[in-house]
């Protein structure tokens, strides 16, 4: 079923968005909480998000989910009633039963289930809290949980329809039924239906409102025909308190009521009619007696003299039986509005109704009646839930017209057409017009990476619990926006980090403690925008690599020859080669054999680069750094062996044409140029691409010199430097799997598709072909 | 007849859910999402609302604010006004009672029992 | 159209043949998306050699494949007639790079025969099944084995 078509998946859908957003208040609460903000009003934040799962859970009876959520709530109940004093033993316990509900709605979400022994342990935790020894603590508002079925509704109104039948029943007879028909008292009586009831079914119901019903906004009115459609009715008005008309006072209460009711409904049901104003009248049911019928019937007799004499007055009373509380309302109410309006019945068109939804608000009127019944009236932000494949799309023409802009502009010029004025402005125009198209589409891809640190903080105290540390994350620029697929593809990576930062990066809290820190660890995760770029930090307060031990392992393991003289930068870089593992046994946490490397591949393989910065006894800080977008790239358009090619503009720190004295050999094949006072190592990109055999001279070449992860630098050799521009990234992925050096491809101007390099592929490529170079990294730095 | 309803919850899917349940069956409804945008809708609607619907635990202005303001204001000091609430507990019946409140809807509510309650307090 | 010219249509199939060097191939005609002329291809690096690079497809990268090459008889000899056959393979699309389009053909399911097992351990065939068509035979190629990704990755 499309959810176009089905409303209750559409509001489904709905409550596990808005689950979302209630987590992440959730987290952020419990945060704030952990930070000392136990203030009520954060502690009520947090109740309500647990308490509004709660509620759409119970909609749509995901019970796992109502009940769990009840028990939190229990728990925050008491906190927020100050039962409960928020220690950091209870935060724990709260911010487990945070992660424990995350699962449950995405279990609830993708229908699958979670294991109930990790529930049942959350939920004890809780409840022992609060020194509940259960879920059932509450049980009669769980039974409540019931499938929501609005589709059942035009079947199912029972009430309803029995009342449209009754009123214009009542309404068709202006003769008040007789209690005569109904039976002689004590004598079998007739139902509704007209079948037989025995005598006494029934009840003699007395109803005196008080003042405070009216107050409350209640109306006799309503309920007394809600009595009616239980069965027959016959209803004596009192009017003996009724103060002269000058004394009357509006807001207060005269009337009182004696109801006959035979009906074969329960007491119960009757008073349940009663259920809002119970407590704002005097009620008292009891089952109809012989006496009571006689009453009835004398009645009767005296409502038959008086249609006879319409000018004679009630008397202490006035009976009317049926449609009874139509006339007797108006005086005891005092609101004229019932007076002699028909008594509403069922809406014959049930749909006519919700036409005006949303009408009638002036400020933001249209903007309200643009965004459809589904929202109603109400004043959000208006935003709307877009299919990702429709941006995708969007991202996708865009990038077709950044392209065809350039293909426009390289043919006017070649055209000689730049020298007309008109045309040269109108194409700069065209192309900031594009540039800007290009910028809001990809802000629609922009999330805020606020949901990607919310999941981290729940790494966090998972792998502190899990190593027995105790652990603190902090966060800074949470609302750094950063593109969808870049925050998707970034919670593995990053995930790896902060485990490895609470397993290897913090010491235990022992040591800390003799090493003068507080026991507690702190990991600080952070994001920003810095030049063009986003840069997201994992930062421990450790004690910081311990080169000597890396030093050691990666010998060990024939990473670095035995007498490698490496620098301390040199050294942390270790870390990222592949298969190197700091751990002496395989932790629980960052072990299964996936190491920096695996993280640096990810990283890279979002254009990004990843860097380390370690201080003895102070931490280590990673530092991922990142394009903002995953769909376009300021790159330098170079030719090399007679291709174009496309390198990315932040990886190029200087460029150079080559003298002939600027080159250095070392060994049969390695050559070098010295830059200042370090020598870089010459690739020779049209060689390593595979277009042609290696150049015997790289005199008067173009040099590019790139910078590499670890910081070191190498030198790409080439023919020239076409142009500098933004181009559109096309992924290779798609068609081709990967392909070494390259990290996609692009269309350029003239249409013919130029592939854009990785550099620090191309450099690393080729130094594993020739391992023996290895050792020239002491010379790189 | 088709009554006007306003129905005040801070949660989105509460809003669609009573949205869709007092559509279906035929009556009009208005939203809002708070308390205080639930006075602001109150004002723009004329008539007033045969019944309002309000949601207890809310940011800015809860319901047992959003009750006192709008029984405060001349023109609804008898609008009929249910509470719409998970917590069935007598205190706070009571609270919402004092406050002004007709009556109350336990969540999560079957259209029926909504319906009924419509009726009970606005017929 | 009567329910017996549905039947008929129902076992039949209309395949597109071009000439790989002297042979004739073929591929459904519900596979194929379009037929271009030759363009330039960009090189892919460290690719395997049957791969001929990318072209612009309307925006997207479109791999080409010489199936002369890929068939094992030499790379395709250059010629103004050679044209790039778009198919959709698994979900992806490649271009086919052949000497030339020779005929829509449509054969029923009597018509195909299987082709002879081959039992040498030279390059394969990539043929499910060969037909007769005017004294001619036409091979229908097996896409799926001619191009899965998998191993044009590990190539």
């Amino acid at each position: 079923m499309s959810i176009e078509n089905d409303p209750m998946a559409e509001i489904r859908a709905t409550f596990f968005i808005e689950c979302e957003e209630l987590l992440e208040a959730l987290q952020d609460g419990l945060q704030a909480m952990e930070e000392g903000g136990t203030d009520d009003e954060t502690i009520n934040i947090v109740f309500r998000a647990v308490h509004s799962i709660k509620g759409g859970a119970g909609a749509f009876g995901l019970e796992d989910l109502v009940r769990f959520a009840h028990r939190f709530e229990s728990v925050l109940d008491a906190a927020r009633s100050h039962q409960l004093e928020i220690d950091g033993e209870v935060l724990s316990v709260l911010f487990r039963a945070g992660d424990m509900l995350n699962d449950l709605v995405s279990a609830a979400r993708d229908g699958e289930a979670v294991d109930p022994s990790l529930t049942e342990e959350a939920g004890k935790a809780l409840d022992a809290l609060i020194g509940a020894d259960g879920p059932d603590g509450d049980g009669a508002e769980e039974e409540e949980v019931a499938d929501f079925a609005p589709m059942a509704l035009s079947l199912d109104l029972g009430p309803l329809d029995a009342g449209e039948g009754a009123e214009e029943n009542a309404a068709g007879s202006d003769v008040p039924a007789a209690p005569g028909e109904a039976g002689a008292p004590g004598g079998p009586m007739a139902g509704p239906d007209g079948s037989p009831v025995s005598a006494g079914t029934g009840f003699r119901i007395r109803f005196r409102p008080h003042s405070a019903l009216f107050a409350s906004g209640n109306e006799p009115l309503h309920l007394l025909r809600l009595l009616d459609e239980m069965g027959t009715m016959t209803t004596l008005c009192r009017a003996e308190d009724l103060p002269p008309l000058g004394e009357m006072d509006c807001e207060k209460s005269y009337l009182h009521w004696d109801i006959f009711l035979e009906t074969s409904e329960e007491e119960n049901a009757i008073r349940e009619l009663f259920d809002f104003v119970e407590d704002v009248c005097d009620l008292t049911i009891s089952p109809l007696t012989g006496e009571d019928m006689a009453e009835l019937v004398r009645h009767a007799e005296a409502i038959a003299r008086e249609e006879v004499s319409p000018g004679g007055t009630a008397g202490d009373g006035a009976l009317m039986a049926g449609d009874a509380p139509g006339s007797s309302g108006e005086v005891a109410s005092g609101k004229p509005e019932a007076e002699g309006s028909p008594p509403p019945s069922a809406p014959k068109t049930r749909k006519a109704g919700g036409r005006s939804v949303g009408s009638g608000r002036n400020e933001g009127g249209s903007k309200a009646a643009g965004k459809g019944k589904a929202t109603g009236g109400v004043k959000t932000k208006p935003t709307v839930r877009v299919d990702l494949e429709r941006i995708d799309r969007l991202v996708n023409l865009v990038g077709e017209l950044v392209i065809n802009q350039a293909m426009i502009s390289q043919s006017v010029e070649k055209a000689g057409l730049l020298t007309n004025p008109e045309i040269d402005s109108g194409l700069n125009e065209f192309m900031q017009l594009t540039r800007d198209i290009q910028d809001s589409v990809m802000m629609i891809r922009a999330q805020p990476v606020k949901s990607l640190f919310q999941r981290m903080a729940r790494i966090v105290r998972e792998s502190a619990a899990a190593v027995g540390k105790n652990v603190r994350l902090r966060t800074e620029g949470e609302g750094t926006e950063v593109d969808k697929t870049v925050i998707e593809n970034l919670a593995d990576p990053l995930t790896h980090m902060i485990r490895n930062a609470v397993d290897h990066g913090l010491e235990s809290p022992e040591e800390r403690v003799a090493a003068g820190k507080p026991a507690q660890g702190v990991v600080t995760l952070s994001a920003g925008h810095r030049s063009g770029r986003v840069v997201i930090t994992v930062s421990d307060d450790g004690g910081g690599i311990n080169r000597e031990r890396v030093l050691r392992i990666a010998i060990d393991k024939g990473l670095i020859p035995e007498n490698a003289e490496l620098s301390d930068n040199e050294i942390d870089n270790l870390l990222f080669l592949p298969g190197f593992s700091t751990a002496n046994e395989v932790s629980d946490l960052s072990g299964r054999g996936v190491g920096m490397d695996v993280v640096r591949s990810a990283i890279q393989a979002l254009s990004g680069r990843i860097t380390i910065q370690s201080r003895p006894g102070e931490g280590t800080t990673f530092t991922i750094s990142l394009p903002l977008t995953l769909a376009v790239l300021d790159g330098m358009v170079v030719e090399a062996a007679g291709q174009t090619l496309v390198v990315p503009l932040n990886t190029i720190s200087e460029t150079l044409t080559l003298g002939a004295r600027d080159i250095r050999v070392l060994g049969p094949e390695t050559r070098m140029v010295q830059i200042r006072d370090t020598f870089v190592q010459l690739f020779d990109l049209g060689a390593e691409m595979g277009y042609r055999p290696p150049l015997e001279s790289f005199a008067g070449k173009v040099v590019l010199l790139v910078a590499l992860e670890d910081e070191s630098r190498a030198a790409l050799v080439i023919d020239g430097i076409v142009d500098q521009r933004q181009v559109v990234i096309k992924g290779l992925q798609d068609t081709f799997g990967r392909v070494p050096g390259v990290a996609a491809a692009t269309i350029l101007g003239d249409g013919k598709i130029a592939l854009i390099l990785d550099p620090a592929d191309i450099v690393a490529n080729s130094r594993n072909k020739a391992p023996n170079t290895q050792a020239d990294l002491s010379l790189a730095g | 007849m088709s009554l006007n309803i306003l129905a005040v919850d801070d949660s989105r899917t509460m809003r669609d859910m009573l949205n869709l349940t007092l559509t279906q069956a035929g009556f009009t409804t208005h939203l809002a999402e708070d308390g205080q945008d639930g006075l602001e809708v109150l004002e723009s609607l004329d008539p007033e609302p045969d019944v309002i619907i309000t949601d207890i635990n809310m940011p800015r202005l809860d319901g047992f604010g959003f009750i006192e303001a709008v029984r405060s204001r001349d023109r609804h000091r008898s609008v009929p006004i249910l509470v719409l609430t998970t917590e069935s507990a007598p205190e706070l019946k009571q609270r919402a009672r004092e406050t002004g409140a007709s009556g109350w809807i336990v969540k999560p509510f079957d259209p029926e029992r909504l319906v009924r309650a419509l009726k009970m307090v606005a017929g | 159209m009567t329910d017996t010219e549905d039947k008929a249509k129902a076992d039949q199939t209309e395949l597109l043949s071009f000439r790989v060097g002297t042979q004739e191939y073929a591929v459904d005609i519900m596979t194929v998306r379009e037929i271009r002329g030759w363009t330039n291809a960009t090189p892919l690096p460290h690719a395997p050699p049957f791969v001929r690079g990318v072209i612009n497809l309307r925006g997207t990268v479109l791999t080409i494949v010489d199936l002369s090459d890929r068939l094992g008889m030499g790379p395709i000899e250059f010629s103004e007639r050679n044209v790039i056959i778009v198919v959709e393979a698994g979900r992806q699309l490649v271009g086919l790079l052949v000497d030339a389009v020779s005929d829509i053909l449509t054969v029923s399911a009597e018509d195909l025969q299987p082709p002879p097992e081959m039992l040498t351990e030279g390059p394969r065939t990539f043929v499910n099944a060969l037909t007769i068509v005017q004294e001619r035979m036409v091979r229908i190629l097996d896409l799926d084995a001619a191009l899965p990704a998998a191993e044009i990755e590990a190539a």
